[in-house]
């Protein structure tokens, strides 16, 4: 049977990357496009989702994610409620379950979730009819990073089939780390990641990901690379002896930049400990394209939320206009 | 005196005495009075018709968890007896790692009374290796067996401590019992999925095979150095198969178990963060499966034991992380045997009668696990073709959580007899 190709882009969640199509993922970065210029007037707001009630639900602290998400919603002028664990009903004892239950009877339309657990997101998004946006479960997915990820990689370079991207340090705690290698292995680019055996997952290789346990080798080899934030309690759970040492070892540094064989491009997820997986003078350098990351961020964020709300891929000018 | 019964008309599976084929049984007096061909019952004998159906020794678990005292909301002494009478057990060994856990020989007398009171399958307790399972100091083992423990473990927990579990096969020898261990290296533990590439994708922490052979490896070590007997419970990774081989073959007082679902099923279960996959040993790879599966063939791994263990559904309907470990096994083992054994060709029907009750019985110096003559009438009776669905809404124990609801099972028990009273009968 030819069935058209439904038009409504995503299902009811997004939970994470792997699994989705290369249309679907382009079909993402496509509708941010147009929402990249909204942060850019005087007056940030357009009533594309407007009278919509959307709850950040933070388990765990965030800054970045939780404001990027907000900046999203209002924006795109959604009414917005945020909840953090501390001084939650979370501390006395209820489910994740029955504190969105509770919610739901509030009459809400979606929930932005980050939690400790991996498959919370899933979790919550098996069990509640709103929409559920995964802003971080555990050591799983952290599905909107890595598509502002490969939004700002497209940016750079134009393009993201054939690009070879290499993600640094710590991979086995890493949710940023997962969604990226599902989405940037969809969209038809080579994976590799970098760290100490220490910090690579066993069987990672299964997803379709090359490994090098020097950092010389990755920058030799790749087109970007994605350097995460060293956790400092790495360290007291022994799994790498100092940050200083692994600052020598594998921290990205000008010295080591320069014998690249291409302008390798920078993306860090925040937030960076300069000096230990990062450099300042990479960061800060030509490079880096750390910055426009954050600002695609809030881009990426309002496609989302426009899509799980109904949104057409390729709709989202339209929407812009109508609701002007 | 309780009245003669005639079993007619069935046919007779008894690997003890290489018997199968058609044979009535006649018990008299809580025993196996004959069994043969053609038999006349005493007067007055209670004729049971059997036909069609097969008879064999009761089978035998050496792994429970019964949770009675203290965990009565996921399942009590009587639940459990009863669970296992449904699943076509006669004999099951509990678990100490009860709260309080049953580290005392009063704690031992309460699990015989709860299981007498039961009336369900004959429940042996299992005294507690340190006390209060903490690993550090061993317990009064002389009085535990005294009070009727038929082994000591901290299951639930590995002896992680090396002079212990020294000092434990040896001074256990002068009691005559096994010290099963919960082979886990704890500072390589820590995960709640088998290590792999499943964990990796779900972001899942990991539990490597080697935390299991490591620890193997060092127990076969003591278990030669002491001549005491080691009980490995629920193998599940290839190299502690690679290390019991190694042990059997130098003649070692060594025995082990493996798990219907470590038989049967892999660590793909959990993805979709299924709690029901979620146990410890973790579900592993096809590669592991195969390696217990042909270690059980071969008579490295000795038995296949249950380690049933019960949680709530509101203890399962959590974030993975946070669900605890465990697979309710008493009702479907035996069909999930047949079904992944018999039915492929891998284990003759005989063969897993063997690993399920005559080979308990015979690691442990049990009555059990016969049919023959003056043996304890341990009966199950079952239909070997029966398919049947496993829906947990029907089982008796007091939780419903397993990975293999809606599967279809093969071979399904109908009778249970204990002492020669029929104690479970399906309609």
């Amino acid at each position: 049977m030819n069935q058209p190709r439904p038009e409504v882009a995503l299902g009811k969640d997004l939970v994470g990357l792997e699994g989705l199509s290369r249309e679907t993922i382009t079909g993402i970065l496509d509708t941010a496009e147009p929402f990249k210029e909204i942060s850019e007037r005087a007056i940030k707001k357009v009533p594309v989702l407007r009278g919509k009630t959307i709850v950040n639900l933070f388990f765990e602290p965030s800054t970045r994610t939780r404001i990027s998400f907000e900046f999203a919603e209002k924006r795109l002028g959604a009414d917005t409620v945020n909840i953090s664990s501390s001084g939650s009903s979370v501390m006395k004892g209820e489910t994740l379950v029955d504190t969105a239950r509770n919610l739901e009877a509030m009459r809400i339309d979606m929930v932005v979730i980050r939690h400790a657990s991996s498959g919370a997101a899933r979790f919550l998004a098996d069990r509640i009819p709103s929409n559920v946006i995964n802003g971080g479960d555990g050591q799983h997915e952290h599905p909107t990073q890595a598509l502002l990820d490969m939004l700002t990689l497209r940016d750079r370079l134009g393009r993201i089939e054939g690009l070879k991207v290499c993600i640094v340090g710590d991979i086995v705690h890493s949710r940023v780390a997962r969604s990226n290698i599902f989405g940037l292995r969809a969209l038809g680019a080579e994976v590799a990641v970098c760290g100490p055996r220490s910090l690579i997952p066993y069987g990672i290789e299964e997803l379709g990901v090359e490994t090098f346990y020097h950092i010389e080798d990755a920058i030799e080899w790749a087109d970007a690379l994605n350097i995460l934030r060293l956790q400092l309690e790495r360290m007291q759970t022994g799994f790498i002896p100092s940050l200083r040492e692994y600052n020598r070892v594998f921290g990205v540094t000008r010295a080591r930049l320069e014998k690249a064989p291409r302008d390798t491009v920078i993306l860090h997820p925040g937030p960076m400990n300069r000096g230990v997986e990062i450099d300042s003078a990479v960061a800060d350098g030509p490079q880096s394209v750390i910055l426009p990351q954050v600002t695609n961020g809030v881009a990426v964020r309002m496609a989302v939320l426009y899509l799980l709300a109904g949104g057409v891929f390729g709709g989202a000018e339209a929407a812009k206009q109508e609701s002007a | 005196m309780s009245r003669p019964m005639l079993l007619r008309g069935g046919r007779v599976v008894d690997p003890s005495q290489g018997l199968d084929g058609p044979a009535d049984v006649l018990i008299e007096e809580e025993v196996i009075a004959a069994v043969g061909p053609a038999l006349q019952g005493p007067d007055g004998a209670e004729i049971v018709d059997v036909s069609g159906l097969v008879l064999s020794p009761g089978l035998i678990d050496l792994h429970v968890h019964l949770r009675e005292p203290g965990g009565e909301h996921k399942e009590t002494i009587h639940t459990g007896s009863h669970a296992a009478l449904a699943g076509g057990f006669t004999t099951v060994w509990a678990m100490p790692n009860t709260d309080p856990p049953i580290d005392d020989p009063a704690a031992v007398g309460y699990v015989r009374l709860a299981a007498r009171a039961a009336r369900g399958t004959r429940v042996m307790p299992i005294g507690a290796a340190s006390i209060g399972q903490k690993g550090e100091r061993m317990t009064e083992v002389g009085e535990l067996v005294k009070a009727g423990a038929v082994a000591v473990s901290d299951d639930g927990a590995p002896v992680w401590d090396t002079g212990l579990m020294r000092r434990l096969l040896e001074y256990t020898q002068t009691f005559g019992i096994p010290v099963l261990q919960h082979a886990e290296d704890r500072s390589l533990a820590g995960g709640v999925m088998n290590e792999g590439a499943v964990a990796t994708a779900l972001g899942l922490r990991g539990l490597p095979n080697a935390a299991e052979a490591c620890v193997v490896a060092r127990d076969v070590q003591l278990a030669e150095l002491t001549g005491g007997h080691l009980h490995v419970c629920h193998v599940s990774a290839r190299q502690s198969v690679e290390q019991l081989r190694l042990a059997k073959e130098k003649g070692l007082p060594v025995t082990a178990e493996v798990t219907p679902h470590h038989l049967t099923l892999t660590d793909e279960m959990c993805r979709g963060y299924n709690t029901e996959a979620k146990v410890n040993p973790p579900l592993r790879t096809a590669e592991d499966v195969e390696a217990v599966t042909q270690a059980l063939l071969d008579g490295v791994i000795d038995v296949i034991a249950t380690d049933h263990a019960p949680h709530t559904y509101e203890e399962k309907e959590q974030e993975f992380d946070y669900a605890p470990f465990g697979i309710n096994g008493l009702e479907t083992a035996f069909g999930l045997c047949m079904r992944a054994l018999v039915q492929t060709g891998r284990l003759s029907l005989s063969e897993l009668v063997d690993r399920m009750s005559c080979a308990p019985a015979r690691i442990m110096g049990l009555e059990g696990g016969t049919l023959r003559r003056g043996a304890p009438a341990d009966i199950v009776v079952f239909d070997p073709e029966e398919r049947w669905t496993v829906d947990p809404a029907d089982f008796r124990s007091r939780s419903r959580n397993t990975p293999i609801a809606g599967w279809e099972l093969i071979g399904r028990v109908h009778r249970t007899l204990v002492g020669g009273e029929i104690r479970f009968a399906r309609n």
